[in-house]
């Protein structure tokens, strides 16, 4: 069997067994590696299990502070408007603590390409809730299962980008080959907004964990087709070739 | 604009603002908080007119996130703020120095704790120079005390963030960024932001670059982290030393509150009595050199705008703390030279207490 990765990932990636972060990463290589774009890329990574990555993705980075990836991600964009900038961040940092400079990139319509891996929970700290936490669903912090009534319900930024004028916007999963490829072609889409300069783009990948969820690789994946999709819906939803 | 190499009559914020233009600042982004917000209105039209960024952000966390990207990618970037706003600024400014960016703050103080007040003051003396942030690093602290100055040290910020690979604050305050005086401003200095070694601009056919804690990937962090700023203790003290060598008693001040001090020495000397200033410009590194040898017969009177005295501790340990060092502080209310001279008075007829003493 042949065994090839991009060269971007240098070493091997560091995430639990069965995590989907290590598929989002290699998605997000071969696309910038098939398209040239990794010559003039620059990350902005998050904190989470998104700060293993200046260890392993070879691209020029910068590890930002929690929840900020979007606005250092900002001050790159602008001031080197040829390269090809993303942010890379779960759903603690970008939806809790960043939520500000999640939103804000997004309403000023920046030229960037903001990644973001749902996961449900705050993977990196041990599994406690996260804004994307399923009501019911059982966390570190929500022994008893999430209560909408005090926690609030979980959030679907997606539809929060719907409100204001982004180039692009689209929510993939990986529970299985058609989905990741789907998931692909959705992450190539979000970069080639930003290369013909349409604005902001944003995908979210729905991504298992299975450590923090207490279920194996395939079942988390199962929960996710069954369960995780019925909340948070997957297609895209805007689309700058379809305002013209 | 056409500034020449004539005076101007400027604001001090407005001061800093051109100022960063001329040292080849091209990426600004900030929030407005008074008595700061006139840096935003002015660099809002000035950056566009030099082909330069400007960002409204939406908070301050937000302003110091861009500012470390923009850094990251060899720009001169800064931003500025003031009071709550500077705490909220902290987490940034941690950052940008564990992975050894240059950048240059602003910090033009009002006065108080909490939402506090606009009007002058000197309270966030110890945020700005003991690292207001978490971890281990320092910031280079510079403390004009004039239009002139804040126009001269604003453009030195930019080289020495550059020189250290470290952010630089530069510490005004309400009444120096809203007061006008004449200034000449420095000349146009290009920068290009491909020349930094650390730049990012995309790898290219070579190896990638990575910003993030310099601790990470050095072999021997401690050992490095201690003689940077050990080198830095030792090559960048900044001071002004006016009538120290006879005086009996030596008046410690910075900023805004060197000016009233700076007249109340004329005024004793007038009178008859020795008195000395030293104004520390640099606040980190505080400036114990100036107090090498200086043995003031009364002790010494630091003035700050603070209830709470912060630089006395500083003079205090620079005086190894074996001398008299007395405090003149203001908060709501605040001191005039009078207040001064009164103080001055009391140190000579030992009617004062110290706040450090023997």
């Amino acid at each position: 069997m042949k065994c090839a990765r991009p060269k971007i990932l240098f070493a091997d990636n560091k995430y639990c067994p069965g995590c989907g972060h290590g598929i989002v990463n290699r998605l997000i290589a071969e696309i910038l590696e098939e398209s040239g774009d990794d010559k003039k890329a620059l990350a902005a990574f998050a904190v989470g299990c998104s700060s293993w990555m200046p260890d392993t993705f070879g691209v020029d980075c910068v590890q930002a502070q929690h929840g900020r990836a979007a606005a250092v991600a900002c001050g790159m964009k602008r001031s080197r408007p040829e390269c090809t900038v993303f942010a890379y961040q779960g759903d603690g940092d970008a939806l809790a603590i960043g939520l500000s400079e999640t939103m804000w990139a997004a309403i000023r319509n920046e030229n960037i390409t903001v990644i973001f891996v749902n996961n449900g929970n705050f993977g990196m700290t041990g599994g406690q809730m996260a804004p994307t936490t399923l009501a019911g669903q059982i966390t570190t912090t929500s022994p008893g299962g999430r209560d909408p009534a005090t926690t609030g319900y979980p959030l679907n930024v997606i539809e929060m980008m719907r409100t204001v004028d982004v180039a692009y916007l689209a929510r993939g999963a990986l529970t299985d080959p058609a989905a990741i490829r789907k998931t692909k072609s959705y992450i190539g889409r979000a970069f080639e907004a930003q290369r013909t300069q349409a604005g902001y783009a944003f995908v979210e990948v729905l991504s298992p964990c299975p450590t923090n969820w207490k279920m194996t690789p395939l079942d988390s994946l199962t929960h996710i087709s069954k369960v995780v999709e019925a909340v948070y819906p997957l297609g895209e939803f805007a689309d700058w070739k379809m305002k013209k | 604009m056409g500034y020449g190499m004539a005076k101007v009559l400027m604001k001090g914020a407005e001061a800093i603002a051109e100022a960063a233009v001329r040292a080849g600042c091209r990426f600004f982004g900030g929030y407005p908080i008074t008595p700061q917000s006139e840096i935003l209105e002015y660099l809002s039209w000035r950056m566009p007119e030099v082909g330069g960024t400007f960002v409204q952000c939406e908070s301050e966390i937000s302003g110091i996130s861009m500012v470390y990207g923009a850094a990251a990618c060899g720009m001169r970037a800064m931003t500025s703020s003031s009071g709550p706003g500077f705490s909220l600024l902290q987490e940034g400014i941690s950052y940008i120095a564990s992975a050894e960016l240059p950048c240059v703050i602003a910090n033009i103080q009002r006065y108080g704790s909490g939402l506090g007040d606009i009007f002058v003051g000197q309270s966030d003396y110890w945020q700005t120079v003991k690292n207001g942030g978490h971890g281990d690093y320092r910031t280079l602290v510079y403390a004009p005390n004039s239009v002139q100055e804040t126009a001269d040290l604003t453009q030195l910020s930019f080289e020495k963030a550059e020189e250290h690979r470290n952010p630089v604050i530069l510490l005004t305050d309400a009444s120096l960024s809203q007061m006008m005086e004449p200034a000449e401003l420095p000349e146009m200095c290009g920068h290009d932001p491909d020349v930094p070694a650390w730049a990012l601009k995309g790898k290219g056919d070579g190896t990638y670059k990575r910003h993030t804690s310099v601790m990470y990937s050095m072999a021997d962090y401690d050992s490095y982290i201690a003689e940077k700023y050990r080198k830095i203790e030792r090559s960048e003290q900044r001071w002004e030393s006016i009538e120290t060598d006879d005086a009996d008693l030596i008046l410690v001040a910075y900023g805004i509150s060197a000016r009233l001090c700076e007249e109340a020495v004329e005024i004793s000397r007038g009178n008859g009595k020795k008195v000395g200033l030293i104004r520390p410009i640099s606040l980190y590194p505080f400036p114990n050199d100036a107090f090498l040898d200086a043995c003031p017969r009364h002790g010494w009177l630091c003035v700050e705008m603070t209830m709470l005295a912060q630089m006395a501790q500083d003079v205090a340990i620079a005086c190894g703390m074996k001398q008299r060092v007395f405090d003149l502080g203001g908060g709501v209310g605040f001191f005039d030279t009078d207040t001064v001279l009164g103080a001055i008075e009391d140190i000579f007829s030992r009617r004062r207490k110290e706040v450090y003493g023997i």
